[in-house]
């Protein structure tokens, strides 16, 4: 089964169809009296041919290879890769919500526009923001509003000339390309040698032109930034904002608050923290938080309460406008909302203990066999620095594809930049002891492997539907499309 | 790591050849070596002024992209087609294989360039 | 307790005991007290599968959907009939909760399916590459924009007002960010403005954006305006906001776009509210390595057997950071999907039908509704599923009038172009029906006479 090849393109025959439409009940005037010849197609479209059953059978095969959080352990760092309630998928499905056209009147959308209402409160409670915005379709997108909202405060205090943001160099890629598309100049400053803000390195590049501050807390090595109140004090007194990247809330839900931190504007990661699947890709959604001050500069439309009727408002002066078309990705909110629901505050707080106990254990039973650059109690993930030094010949890489081998998903490699030959384990809060138990066993293992018979490592992954991929080859000669 | 006696080296890791008024740049292969396989390079279009230090191109590698800088100010008269088509060349002979040829504007801009000695011990402490 | 948290008290002890402490607060102590919250979370207890299913339906039975209403609404989210196949296949959880394609050994699904919808979409945009998928049409027509200006090295672009206002409002605000100057062009009898869009172009023109066909469901006189973007040594991005337009009229490679950017709810994506939908993106063979986002390439693996892999990955942020062609991670991979097998499920003759039962249901409506005498055309144009009528009362009474009797009515053309009052734009699927028209058709003629 591993072994089916086909392109749907070869799967085609000419003549086969999966569709079947009524009879068309309206008379049918000749084509060319409604689309001028001009302007109609003049070939046909290049799309398969197939039957229902070869529809069916052709991403059934494909499914069979892929890999996703319900075939097995999948501790990507920085992914927060947890199980996806399947009673959330029901919810999103229910035809009272998939079936709203996004410009129905809102009298009729009272069910939609309450849950994104309510949503937004909850979110806003869990990160201690005054309110959020449901618009941005991913962190990234989320990122990016907020930058353009911390521009467009300065901008209104007639301060323009605030227009570089400071990234720490463990940032996620997305921090400093979100700011560069926000059209911020980016100051990268070193991290100390745990990962945290360099207080100094910090100072040093605070300015009358900082707009503010770019951080993950914890950060990307798993650490919680012990001088918030020192950092947010330091860039508010030079005038700058602080943001906040929620890539990694999935550690402190219901413990501290990132608004109670001092961060101004925030971004959560709803399939990451919030449940929703990854979609092989997307779609996420990323909602952005912020303090009350910059409130009156969230996208349009903001959804208020008006009496007992929820309504799109979109008479915002100082919003920054729109990021996205309508409201954002409705249909992931659902999901969110009934995660939270289910959760409820007790669940939520046990959700982030138990994802932090998750990795302390697995890290205090790595840590005799890989190489941990930073031997402390970590939050919801932390980072390895490969196998150490005396096994150099062999790579994360090459750890990472001899896990595939033996059926799991190889954590975050190679991130954070700061770490040499990271390996960022996040094994989240929904894995039990023996999933656990049994990951830390094969580490182990291939561990042992590394030093017994290292070309084992170095050849793997053996037992996969492909092996190891010409990477060259597919960015030297690109070819992006199936052609006959 | 190779270095060629007798050319100038940028602290962004290029390289120029001098002939008379005509400066051939290229990579290093120091820098060749730090990116890995090289599966694309985008060159300027023949004719276009420029300043030294600005970016006049990029190389990439299947995990890494890097800007070139150009070493020293001038028009470029000719782009090495051949290295955008085949990649692979810089790898092979990073020396070889130049990426354009500048007309110099100001050839006492060299001076601020290092020699092969100088650079050798540049990218030690960069490593 | 938690049905998603496996680990219980005597688990939580057994791994407490390895660390070697003696509760998972202790791994808190980290945070200083002054940011701790030292409260619960005012969020309520935790629901029961039972009482959340409840809880949600009913507030969903608070919304009045497109089943219990017949929807003559368009203007950007289309009601297409979606094939049963489409949701069986998307639910399998080995696409739906995988992470972006980073392994390709285990990826090969994903990354299979992602390849064949970039084949899908070049062949139907008639351009040479696609990405893997933008958020939506609107950000994938700022993103074509920042393109046009990257690659020109202008930083002006011109937009016409008959593309869609989302987008142009999206537009907008990333320009803004930027720098970059926006130039909205007027449009006359429904169409843009040739003389006004001559004259606007300028050296500094990195762009021009047309949607086709546009907002007010009207085909663009793209040969034009192809014309005066090349001839000023433009790009011409073209946006596709209703996608099975493209089973029967020309695709823009055909009529010299250089980028062609859309929106591909239509392509099996239920409405939901305005998301998740997906924008696509798709661009001639010079500008492959100046997308924006994931692409997936083919290539082969140590033993020789053809396999998929994302490429060209050294334009993107994880590795360029600032310097990258745009912030975009996250995609909407899962709509693609979604995309990619709806028009396998129609193919080349379903679609082509499809596109041409919409235009024969909608001159249909649009001749019904002219009879009633109470509406006259707007324009007079060829238009594909959506088209322009205007009455003498307000659009908004004549919506609430509809809405009365089940219809959910046309898009209210005042509220986005000042000057277009009583006006209504009607789109007509093929899931309408003869009966569903005439009976629009009816109540039209029924308010124009004030019944």
């Amino acid at each position: 089964m591993k072994n089916y090849e086909k392109l749907i393109f070869e799967v085609s025959k000419a003549g086969r169809t999966a569709c079947s439409l009524p009879a068309c009940d309206v008379p049918e005037p000749d084509a060319s009296s409604m689309i001028p010849e001009a302007m109609r197609q003049s070939g046909e479209v290049e799309l398969p041919e197939v039957s229902e059953v070869d529809v069916v059978r052709h991403y059934t095969l494909l499914s069979n290879k892929n890999y996703g959080v319900d075939t097995g352990f999948y501790p990507l760092g920085s992914c927060t890769m947890k199980y996806n309630p399947k009673i959330n998928e029901d919810m999103a499905a229910l035809p009272g919500f998939t079936g709203m056209h996004p410009y129905q009147p809102a009298g009729t959308a009272q069910g939609s526009l309450q849950l994104m209402y309510e949503l937004g409160e909850m979110l806003s409670e869990i990160g201690g923001m005054a309110q959020f915005s449901l618009q941005p379709a991913a962190g990234a997108h989320g990122e990016l509003a907020g930058l353009m909202i911390m521009k467009a405060y300065h901008a209104s205090r007639g301060e323009q000339k605030r227009n570089k943001i400071i990234v720490p160099d463990s940032a996620h890629g997305t921090n400093p390309a979100s700011a560069a598309v926000a059209g911020f100049e980016i100051i990268e400053i070193k991290s100390d040698e745990k990962g945290a803000v360099d207080i100094e390195s910090l100072k040093a590049v605070l300015s009358d032109e900082t707009a503010g501050l770019m951080l993950t807390n914890p950060s990307t090595l798993g650490l919680f930034e012990k001088n918030i109140k020192e950092i947010a004090d330091l860039v508010h007194e030079a005038g700058g904002l602080l943001y906040y990247d929620g890539a990694n809330m999935n550690a402190i839900m219901g413990m501290a608050r990132p608004g109670d931190m001092g961060f101004d504007v925030v971004h959560f990661n709803l399939h990451k923290t919030f449940s929703t699947p990854h979609g092989g890709g997307g779609p996420g959604s990323g909602p952005v938080g912020v303090a009350r001050q910059l409130v009156e500069f969230l996208p349009v439309p903001v959804i208020e309460k008006a009496g007992d009727q929820y309504v799109l408002n979109y008479d915002k002066p100082k919003s920054i406008g729109k990021v996205k078309s309508f409201y954002g990705n409705f249909g992931v909110m659902v999901k969110a909302y009934a995660y939270i629901l289910t959760m409820g505050a007790e669940g939520l707080t046990k959700a982030s203990k138990m994802a932090v106990l998750n990795a302390n254990y697995i890290k205090e039973k790595l840590k005799q066999h890989y190489y941990l650059p930073i031997d402390e109690v970590c939050k919801h993930e932390f980072v390895l620095g490969g196998l150490g030094e005396d096994l150099h010949e062999v790579s994360t890489l090459d750890v990472a594809k001899r896990l595939l081998d033996y059926g799991y998903h190889p954590p975050t490699i190679y991130f954070p930049l700061i770490v040499h030959s990271a390996i960022m384990i996040e094994p989240t809060e929904t894995e039990s002891l023996e999933t656990l138990d049994r990951f830390i066993d094969v580490m182990i293992k291939i561990a042992q492997e590394a030093r017994e018979n290292p070309e084992l490592l170095k050849s793997a992954p053996h037992h996969t539907p492909v092996r190891r991929l010409d990477e060259v080859k597919a960015a030297r000669t690109p070819v992006l499309k199936w052609e006959q | 790591m190779k270095t060629i006696e007798g050319l100038f080296y940028s602290k962004d890791h290029e390289w120029v050849r001098v002939e008379g008024s005509k400066a051939y740049v290229g990579i290093t292969d120091y820098a060749q070596h730090a990116l890995g396989d090289i599966v694309y390079v985008e060159l300027p279009e023949a004719g276009a002024s420029m300043k030294q230090d600005e970016t006049f191109g990029s190389v990439e590698s299947v995990k890494a992209a890097s800007d070139m800088i150009l070493p020293v100010s001038g028009t470029i008269t000719e782009v090495n087609d051949a290295v955008t088509e085949d990649p692979a060349l810089v790898n092979q002979d990073a020396f070889e294989n130049w990426m354009l040829i500048v007309e110099m504007s100001d050839p006492t801009e060299l001076e601020h360039l290092m020699n092969a000695v100088a650079y050798k011990e540049f990218c030690g402490e960069e490593a | 307790m938690f049905p998603y948290i496996p680990n219980g008290p005597q688990d939580e002890k057994q791994m407490l005991d390895s660390i070697g402490i003696q509760s998972a607060d202790q791994l808190f102590e980290d945070i200083p007290a002054e940011v701790r919250l030292g409260r619960k979370l005012n969020l309520g207890g935790g629901m029961s599968e039972l009482e959340l299913a409840r809880h949600i339906i009913a507030m969903a039975g608070k919304n009045k959907n497109t089943d219990e209403l017949v929807c003559f609404l368009g203007a950007g989210a289309y009601d297409h009939y979606i094939p049963s196949v489409i949701k069986h296949i998307t639910s399998r959880s080995e696409f739906y909760t995988a992470y972006t394609p980073y392994q390709p050994e285990i990826s090969q699904g994903t990354l299979q399916v992602i390849f064949e919808y970039q084949t899908m979409i070049a062949n139907l945009t008639g351009m040479d590459a696609s990405n893997a998928s933008m958020y939506d049409g609107a950000t994938a027509c700022a993103e074509a924009a920042i393109m046009a200006c990257e690659s020109t090295k202008r930083k002006s672009v011109i937009v016409s007002k008959t593309v869609h206002p989302e987008t142009r409002k999206v537009l907008k605000t990333y320009m803004g960010f930027q720098g970059i100057e926006v130039v909205e062009i007027d449009f006359a009898d429904g169409v843009t403005d040739l003389e006004k869009l001559k004259a606007a172009a300028s050296a500094a023109t990195a762009g021009i954006i047309v949607q086709n066909p546009n907002f007010l469901g009207i085909l663009e006189d793209v040969a034009e305006i192809e014309k005066i973007v090349h001839e000023n040594k433009s790009m011409f991005i073209v946006s596709v906001s209703d996608p099975i337009s493209l089973g029967i009229i020309k695709n823009p490679g055909e009529y010299g776009a250089d980028i062609v950017v859309g929106d591909g709810q239509a392509f099996g994506n239920p409405m939901n509210y305005g998301g998740p939908y997906l924008g696509f993106m798709a661009a001639t063979a010079k500008m492959m390595r100046k997308l924006p986002g994931r692409i997936v390439g083919q290539t082969t693996d140590i033993d020789g057997k053809r396999a998929f892999v994302l490429t060209l990955q050294a334009r993107e942020q994880h590795i360029r950071r600032e310097k990258a062609t745009s912030n975009i991670c996250s995609n909407q991979a899962l709509n693609a999907m979604t995309a990619a097998i709806y028009l396998t499920t129609l193919g080349k003759k379903g679609l082509r039908e499809v596109a041409q039962q919409c235009t024969a249901k909608a001159h249909y409506a649009y001749n019904e509704i002219l009879k009633t005498g109470g509406f006259k055309p707007v324009f007079d144009k060829p238009f594909f599923k959506e088209f322009a009528v205007k009455g003498t009362l307000p659009a908004g009474k004549v919506n609430s009038a509809l809405l009365g009797q089940g219809i959910l009515g046309g898009f209210d053309l005042s509220t986005a172009y000042p000057g277009l009052e009583n006006a209504l734009l009607f789109c007509v699927t093929e899931k309408r029906t003869k009966a569903e028209i005439d009976s629009l058709a009816s109540i039209l003629g029924d308010i124009k006479e004030g019944k």
